[in-house]
Order: structure tokens, then sequence, then C-alpha cells
């Protein structure tokens, strides 16, 4: 019997043991349920019952929307109940897709969509260049023999923690006609300049501010990599006399290469998915400079005074396409890396 | 103070600082001041009265006028520095100003005036913290409803997660069984899907369930989180077989197996995720602002928003107020750091 209840050292306190007797308690209530099931049943189907009320959860809110999504994205009307919208075959893409030239949003029928797609794009890439230097120059301080490296760690990465509103509000403080980046840019003689009112400013500082909320996730998925490489190389190119840019080339960043395409393709992932800082930080302006494609479905569906559930289904199909197949391009190279 | 000198003088090897030192120190004094400079800056500006948040070029810290009590006058009054026509200065306080011309009072001594050009005087000023940027907002709307909201939906949604996660993670690791393949597959599958791509349906159904403006319209979609699965079935499949094997000679339950043997060695994956399940659910905003409409039962995040909508000229309540938002992340960050790195670092999810 012992095996059952090892004997555990117990948390010392008032509050830890009230909690660990919690802990028993909600183990005992279970217990007689659990060992009927188990006598009905039988042990080898009691990994059904364990896996149960996970998928119970996955299939409401998950896989039963899937279907309803592809539901809604061919049917029309402004119903929210599936059977009360009429059939309109692949109307809601055709209308989506209907465009003079796809370079051009402004010949789109939905332009709006258009210009999130365009947008998106532009601060995919932006995003995706600056994410991968910053991280991987953060990453390669952190590597080398430094003092204080776990504080300067944090540093990188405390943002991730915090809130998209947050981000965006305390950037949008210091953004904002009369905050501090105007205060120095007057002390240096210039003039104020409107963040916000300059769609490329305010691109500029989307990706900014995305970047640096999120970098310290990346820079730790590198940091690690680098801790990986063996330092038996680096002893070798040192005793060589190899010049510090000459390893960084040709050591580091070709062994590094696996977990850079890995962060590249993380950051490609979330980009696509791009909202809430940017909502908050621009609102998608000034105009639609800042409107990304994950704003569009929210705005058609539940922000505009028509809901168009159909048109925001169709989008989310063609997003949740794009992202379908980089996330298998993402599994493959995690699976090239493991290997 | 010799941590920091020491950190100061580090060197690549002996000798010499390289130029590589000199560019990892400024690359790295550069981000301490991007990264904690802004959460700094808000901070302080939090503490400041409407008046000291309208000044520009700002003030670094939360200063104010001062303002003095002088015999004869109800009011408080503020405090000037004047210089006088023989060019010496005196501290007087203001009791009117009309045109180009200041009354004045000594504060000493009340009883006469005087009468200053009012370009000869400079406020007097002294640092004060505004705590009614905390205080009446949180009495005047409905801030700690909110917080009582995120809390609710934080906690409750953490604990389901990891009820139900670490039960499917147990049946994926310890058991074989018909369709594991096909129940693990349903997993890794679902990781990629946000919720994001099924806004609307999640909607319908979560109307259809009446939950709609209710709080366990946020609690319960995101509580199967495939992460979790993941993250515990991995760490699970470590725990060795025979221990396992033993408890069921011994004539335990699968139940107890489960929440005597398996759960507590899987202290360290349960941590990771009770951790991100505070973080995502704590910092969620999307689903919320989609299913949440009514004030009564927003979270912090989507009050928070409201409020930079609704009030875009009251900075003083909404600064305080995003403070009041990353505080407890800021608390659970200062205490789980390492925790939170490493998690990261090992599952390369966040």
């Amino acid at each position: 019997m012992t095996l059952i209840a090892p004997p555990r050292a117990r948390p010392r306190g008032p509050s830890a043991s009230l909690l660990d007797r919690f802990g028993h308690a909600v183990v005992r209530v279970f217990e007689p349920p659990f060992r009927a099931l188990q006598r009905i049943l039988g042990v080898r189907r009691m990994p059904y019952v364990f896996l149960l009320p996970n998928a119970v959860f996955f299939g409401l809110f998950v896989f039963l929307p899937i279907g309803i999504n592809l539901v809604y994205s061919v049917t029309g009307g402004t119903a929210l109940f599936p059977s009360q919208r009429p059939y309109v075959g692949p109307e809601q893409y055709a209308y989506l897709l209907d465009c003079g030239s796809y370079l051009d949003p402004s010949t789109c029928r939905e332009d709006h969509f258009w210009r999130g797609v365009a947008n998106t794009l532009k601060f995919t890439v932006f995003q995706m260049v600056a994410m991968v230097l910053f991280s991987l120059l953060a990453a390669l301080a952190l590597n080398r023999p430094i003092r204080g490296r776990g504080f300067f760690r944090a540093v990188f990465f405390f943002p991730v923690l915090l809130s998209p509103v947050v981000v965006a509000l305390i950037w949008k403080w210091i953004l904002q006609r009369d905050g501090l980046l105007n205060a120095a840019v007057t002390s240096l003689g210039g003039q104020k300049i409107l963040f916000f009112v300059d769609p490329s400013w305010a691109m500029f500082w989307s990706v900014f501010v995305s970047v640096w909320a999120h970098m310290g996730f990346y820079t730790l998925i590198l940091l690690a990599g680098l801790q990986a490489i063996p330092r038996d190389i680096y002893e070798a190119a040192e005793m060589d006399g190899t010049r510090p840019w000459r390893v960084l080339t040709r050591i580091t960043l070709p062994l590094l290469w696996p977990n850079l395409l890995v962060v590249l393709v993380l950051v490609l992932i979330r980009s696509v998915q791009v909202f809430d800082e940017v909502f908050v930080l621009t609102g998608g302006g000034p105009g639609t400079a800042t409107q990304m494609i994950v704003q569009y479905i929210y705005t058609t569906a539940f922000a505009n005074q028509v809901q168009n559930f159909g048109l925001a289904a169709a989008a989310s199909v063609l997003l949740g396409a794009v992202l379908f197949v980089l996330t298998l391009l993402q599994l493959f190279l995690t699976r090239r890396r493991a290997a | 103070m010799t941590g920091i000198l020491r950190l100061l003088t580090a060197r690549r090897g002996a000798g010499r600082l390289h130029w590589t030192d000199w560019a990892t120190y400024a690359y790295l004094g550069l981000a301490v001041l991007l990264m904690f400079g802004p959460v700094l800056w808000l901070v302080l500006s939090s503490f400041k009265t409407p008046a000291a948040l309208l000044e520009f070029p700002p003030s670094f810290l939360p200063m104010t006028q001062k303002e003095v009590r002088v015999e004869g006058y109800p009011q408080p009054l503020p405090l000037f520095s004047v210089t006088m026509e023989d060019g010496s200065t005196r501290e007087l306080a203001q009791v009117r100003r009309v045109g180009l011309i200041a009354q004045m009072v000594d504060p000493k001594a009340p009883g006469t005036t005087v009468r200053v050009a009012a370009d000869k005087r400079q406020p007097v000023r002294e640092m004060a913290f505004a705590v009614s940027n905390y205080t009446e907002p949180l009495a005047k709307y409905d801030f700690l409803r909110f917080l009582e909201n995120s809390l609710f939906v934080t906690l409750i949604a953490t604990a389901i997660t990891l009820v139900i996660n670490s039960m499917a993670a147990y049946a994926l690791s310890i058991y074989e069984f018909k369709g594991k393949t096909l129940a693990m597959l349903a997993v890794i599958g679902t990781l990629m899907i946000p919720i994001t791509i099924v806004l609307v349906p999640v909607y319908l159904v979560v109307t259809e369930m009446g939950l709609v403006n209710s709080l366990w319209a946020v609690i319960l979609p995101g509580a199967a989180t495939p992460t979790g699965v993941f993250l515990l079935r991995q760490y699970m499949l470590t725990i060795p077989r025979d221990l396992i094997e033993a408890a069921r000679m011994d004539k335990a339950s699968e139940w107890r197996i489960y929440a005597r043997i398996v759960m507590p060695l899987s202290a360290p994956a349960l941590a990771v995720l009770t951790i991100f399940s505070i973080m995502w659910r704590w910092n969620d905003f999307l689903w919320p602002l989609a299913v949440l409409t009514k004030s009564e039962v927003q979270t912090l995040q989507i009050g928070l928003n409201a409020f930079q909508g609704e009030l875009q000229t009251q900075w003083h309540y909404l600064l305080a107020m995003t403070v009041v938002t990353l505080t407890p992340v800021a608390i659970v960050f200062a205490f789980l750091q390492r925790f939170i790195a490493t998690g990261i670092a090992n599952t390369g999810m966040k």
C-alpha cells in the first residue's frame, strides 16, 4: 500500500495544508463514481472515461465549430442559426475574391478584406525581418560570458507576459501628440509628429510594438539553440585565431539555422493572425492603414451594424487554410530538427 | 554594488575589453532602457495629476505645484517663488491674478498683500503622488467588478483546464487503447486552430447554450487546451511504468493511480501549465471582446479597452488602471520567472 500513497513531505503552513486537505477531499469525492465505472467498463475502457471531458470540450468548441463555419461560409442572410440561413453556394467566397487586380485593393468588391490582406502581408514581412534580427542579436548577446545573464534575460522576456491591451496602452501613451517621444523630438529641434495620423508611422509602430512585446519569447528559443552548440567547436576556432565575424557566419549561424527556421515560421504564423495589440494601438487606422485580416473578420461578424456572419466565416476559412499550410510547414521543420 | 562593478568590468577573456564586449553591453544597455523605460514611464505617469499630465514637455517625476494654507483665506493658495525688484527671491502665495499682475501674500505675514508682475514668479513644485487616480476610477466606474470578473475567469478556467487536460494526458500517456492515434492527431490538429478561425460558430454554440454575456462563455470554450494536453502527456510519458503496474497489483483503482501517483509526480509540468493558463486567461482579448458586450460581465482587458475608447482625455484614470491590470502579471513574473522561461524553452509554446 505504500506505493499508492507515497510518503510525501507535507507542505508546511496552514494554507498549504488546507489546500492539501481540500485536494484529498476532492480525490475522495470522485473515487466512488470512478470505481463504479471501472467495475462496469473494466480497466481497458477506462482511458476513454479519462479522455471524455476533454473530448467533449474539443468537440463542442473546436470540431463542431469547424463544421458550422463551413456551413456559414456557403449560406447567406443575417440569421445566426444555420437552419435559418439560405444556401448560396460559393457566393461568399466569390464576393470576397472578386477583384479587378489583386495588387490593388481598391479594385476589389470587398476592398476592406483585401486591404486587410495587404496590410497583414506588409506587417508580416516587416515583423519577420525585425523579429528575427533583434531576437537573434539578443540571443547572441545573452549567450556570451556576461555577468547578470538572468537579469538581462528577464529584461527581454517580461513584456511577453503583458496583455496586448496593456502593451498597446503603454506605447500609446508614449507616442501620443504630447507624449514622451514627441518631447524628445522637439527637444532635438524637430516638430511634433502625429504618429497615428501618418499611415507609414502607424504601420511602423504596429510592427515595433509587436516586436517589443514578443521578442523575448523568440530570444529564449534561439538562446536554447545557441546553448546546444558544443563548446569545443568554439574553442577550436579560438585556437586557430578565427575572427569573431567568421565564427558567427561560419559556425554559429549555420548550426543555429534549424532553430532560426522554426522561429521564422512561428513568427509567420503569429503575424498572419495579428490583431489585439494593433487594434488597441491604432484601431486599424488611420483610415484602414493598419486594419488586419482578423480585425476584418471581427468587425464583419460582430462590430458592424449588419452582422455578416457568412462573409466573416468565408474569410476565416480562407485564413484557416493559410494557417493550416503554415503549421504543416512548422511541424515538418520541427520534425526535421528533432531527427 | 560590487555586483554592478563586476558586471561593468566583465571581460571576454583576460586583458582588454574586446569590441564585441562593447557591442554586447551596448545592445543590452539599450534593451534595458527600451524594455523597462516604457513601463517605468507608465507607472510614474500614473501618479501624476491631470494638470501635470497635460504639461509639455512632461516632467520625469510626478510633480505638482505646492499649495499652502494662509490665515484668512479659505482655500489653500498656490505657492510661487518670486523675484523681487531688489533681485532677491521670496516664496509667496498667490491670492488672485488679474491680467499681468498677480496679488501675492507672504504666508508668514498674512496681513499684507504684494502686487507682483506675473512673469516674475515661478511655481514652487514638489513631488506628489496622485493616489486619487487609482481610488476614483475604482469607486466611480466598474473597475472592481472587472477585476473580480477577471479573477473569476482566470481561477475557474485554470482549475478546469488543469483537471480535464491532465485526465486526457493521463489517458494518452499511460494506456494503450483503440483510437489512441486518432485522439493524438485530434490534439495536434487542434493545436493549430486558434479561436480566430472559429469565432462565429463558437459564438453560435455559446448562444445556443444560453451563455452570451455570461462569464462561462469566456471560461468554457478555451478550457480544453491542446497545448496543455500535449505538455502534460510528454511529461507523464517519463513516469516509470513499473510504478503504475505495482499500484495495480495493490488493487488501486485507475482513478487512484491518476490522482495519487501520476498527478503528484507531474507537479512540475502542472506548474508550467498553471502559469501558462493564468497568463492566457488574464490577458485574453479577442474572444471576450466578441462575446461580452454588457459592461457588468466584462473582464479587465475588455473594460480597459472600452475605457480608452470612452475616456480618451482622462489619461490619469486610464494609466492608473493599466498599472492595476499589469500588476498581477508583474508579481507572477517576479516570483516565477525561471519557471516560465524553462517552461517555454522546453515546449516552444506560450
